[in-house]
């Protein structure tokens, strides 16, 4: 009797265990099955093309490619430093007794839902860029800020993580020598954790190219590549987000799809890089 | 000498100034959120269900029955999925290849656009049928849970002590028994932290129930229909022209972000007790 549960527990759990490779299989069938009429009909063309007019049943997906792309470049350029610092702030720099606090503020920051960033940024950053930079307000530049804002805290948060995995022995012998503070963060700390941080910050640029609720509400929604980045926008995740309900015809139904596709794979391969090149070190050391 | 010591100045000042623009700019965030959404509850809330603008008797109570509805059923798939799959990597799977596989594949699933989980879920599951429905959207939220699920119970099964292992088998227990009652005693505080963390992820996901759930501006527990959530409806009614949804909306996302914010004290606190 025993022998008949203790077999039937475990291939219960190892059903669970397979379950998580059965999903991610069949999204990407599932993505690919429907995009295949919008594949067959504009092939890799789709990428390069501009012209997204639905009533003609045009579809080109360079506009939301490239919004994608470049909001996702310009929030990592902004929030990159700041996460960094923020990191060195946490771990070199703060009074013990304001570590934890501050950090876990950062924790619970991290926590918070994505829509709520795009909602202060539509009701209050989006009116100060319209003020500093005319126009509505709306565009690439808004949607970057507010996903560097977004993505802040979590970026911030794996970061320290890795800088905190440097063994205090190194860096107490380093300021033994006479190594002021930044010498430490400069010579033994960043070439302890470098691996890590890299990684920490490819595995935000993966969840901020797949983000949707912080920059919908603020992009613009424009099939345009933009000429100035303060000018309206869209990236994949904002059209699938604004026209996927209203898609009328089985090839814009299936252009989205495409779209889909695109994300997932660009997001697979930037996590994928992250997990196994960079993070795989601080992942055995544990 | 003193060049050294005026560089490390500078770029600890620089740290220091980074960490308060940051500060800043997240505390505003909240701060916003506090202050419109303190203005914006009211008992009304709970009692009345989204009308449309202008109406007095307007409220979130069918927005907010609907999202513990869609939490509630994607946690009962998710959670069991989770620890279930969490407890194969770790107890029997070990650093096996398949093992290994499954946590890097996990990993990916963690970090996928949840917009894409969401459009996978209306193929399979509202195309089919021909309407939205409460079911996509509580598997497109599972969907999500089960890796944050198995990552953490993996961890934290694997910090229960061997030792602790082979007592259990050496009084003859078999290895179900060993799992089910020495193991997962072990790990309970951790393996209940990952799960309302993984709670708290979902339930601030809005982007998965776009096409999915969609929304209704009436009361239901039927699955079956389409299912109002409190994130849904903060991406309509903040993009409407009308003030009163408008606040609505930010009611709804006081609400949400209280809650999200709420079950991580209280995830950490349980893993804080254990340890002190």
């Amino acid at each position: 009797m025993h022998k008949v549960v203790d077999k039937g527990f475990e291939a219960l759990a190892k059903l669970s265990a397979f379950f998580v490779l059965i999903v991610l299989a069949a999204i990407f069938w599932v993505l690919f099955k429907e995009a295949e009429p919008a594949i067959e009909t504009f092939g890799l063309e789709f990428l390069t093309n501009q012209k997204w007019a639905p009533n003609l049943e045009i579809f080109g997906g360079a506009p939301a490619i490239f919004g994608s792309i470049v909001s996702t470049f310009l929030a990592m350029i902004i929030a990159t430093p700041i996460a960094i610092g923020i990191a060195i702030f946490l771990t070199e720099i703060a009074f013990e007794k304001l570590k934890t606090p501050i950090g876990t503020a950062i924790e619970m920051l991290a926590a918070i839902p994505s829509i709520i960033y795009g909602m202060w940024g539509l009701f209050y950053f989006a009116p100060l860029m319209r003020e500093w930079f005319g126009g509505n307000g709306l565009g690439l530049l808004t949607a970057a800020i507010v996903l560097s804002i977004m993505i802040l805290p979590f970026m911030a948060a794996i970061t320290r993580d890795s800088m905190n995995t440097t063994p205090h022995i190194l860096k107490e012998s380093a300021y033994a020598l006479g190594a002021t503070k930044w010498d430490v963060i400069k010579d033994v700390v960043i070439p302890y954790a470098k691996a890590g941080i890299i990684g920490s910050i490819i595995l935000a640029l993966g969840r901020a190219i797949g983000e949707t609720m912080a920059v919908t509400f603020v992009m613009g929604n424009v099939h345009r590549i933009p000429k100035e980045l303060t000018d309206p926008a869209t990236s994949i995740p904002v059209t699938l987000a604004n026209e996927f309900t209203e898609a009328d015809s089985d090839l814009y139904y299936s252009s989205l799809f495409y779209l889909a596709l695109i994300l997932f794979v660009i997001s697979f391969i930037v996590i994928a890089i992250a997990k196994f090149y960079f993070l795989k070190k601080s992942r055995s050391a544990k | 000498m003193r060049g050294r010591k005026a560089i490390n100045a500078l770029v600890l000042t620089l740290s220091t100034v980074s960490a308060v623009i940051g500060l800043i700019f997240l505390f505003w965030i909240l701060w916003t959120l506090a202050s419109k959404g303190f203005d914006a509850i009211s008992s009304k809330i709970f009692i009345y269900d989204t009308a449309p603008p202008g109406r007095e008797e307007s409220g979130l109570r069918n927005a907010i029955v609907g999202q513990l509805i869609l939490v509630g059923v994607a946690s009962g798939i998710g959670i069991p999925l989770g620890i279930l799959a969490g407890t194969y990597l770790s107890e029997y799977g070990k650093n096996s290849k398949f093992a290994n596989f499954i946590r890097d594949i996990s990993d990916i699933m963690m970090s996928a656009p949840s917009i894409v989980i969401g459009a996978f879920v209306y193929a399979v599951l509202v195309a089919p049928v021909g309407h939205f429905n409460g079911w996509a959207g509580s598997a497109a939220l599972a969907i999500m849970m089960i890796p944050i699920v198995l990552r953490t119970t993996d961890d934290m099964l694997n910090l229960v002590p061997t030792q602790l292992r082979e007592a259990a088998y050496a009084l003859g227990a078999p290895k179900y028994k060993v799992i089910l009652q020495i193991v997962y005693r072990g790990a309970k505080a951790g393996i209940i932290t990952g799960v309302l963390l993984s709670i708290a992820r979902i339930a601030g996901e809005t982007a998965p129930l776009l096409f999915t759930s969609f929304n209704n501006n009436f009361f239901t527990t039927d699955l079956n229909e389409a299912m109002p959530s409190l994130t849904v409806t903060m991406f309509n009614f903040a993009t409407s022209p009308y003030e009163d949804w408008i606040d609505l909306g930010w009611a709804a996302a006081f609400i949400l972000g209280s809650f999200v914010l709420g079950v991580n004290i209280i995830g950490r606190a349980i893993v804080k007790k254990k340890k002190g």
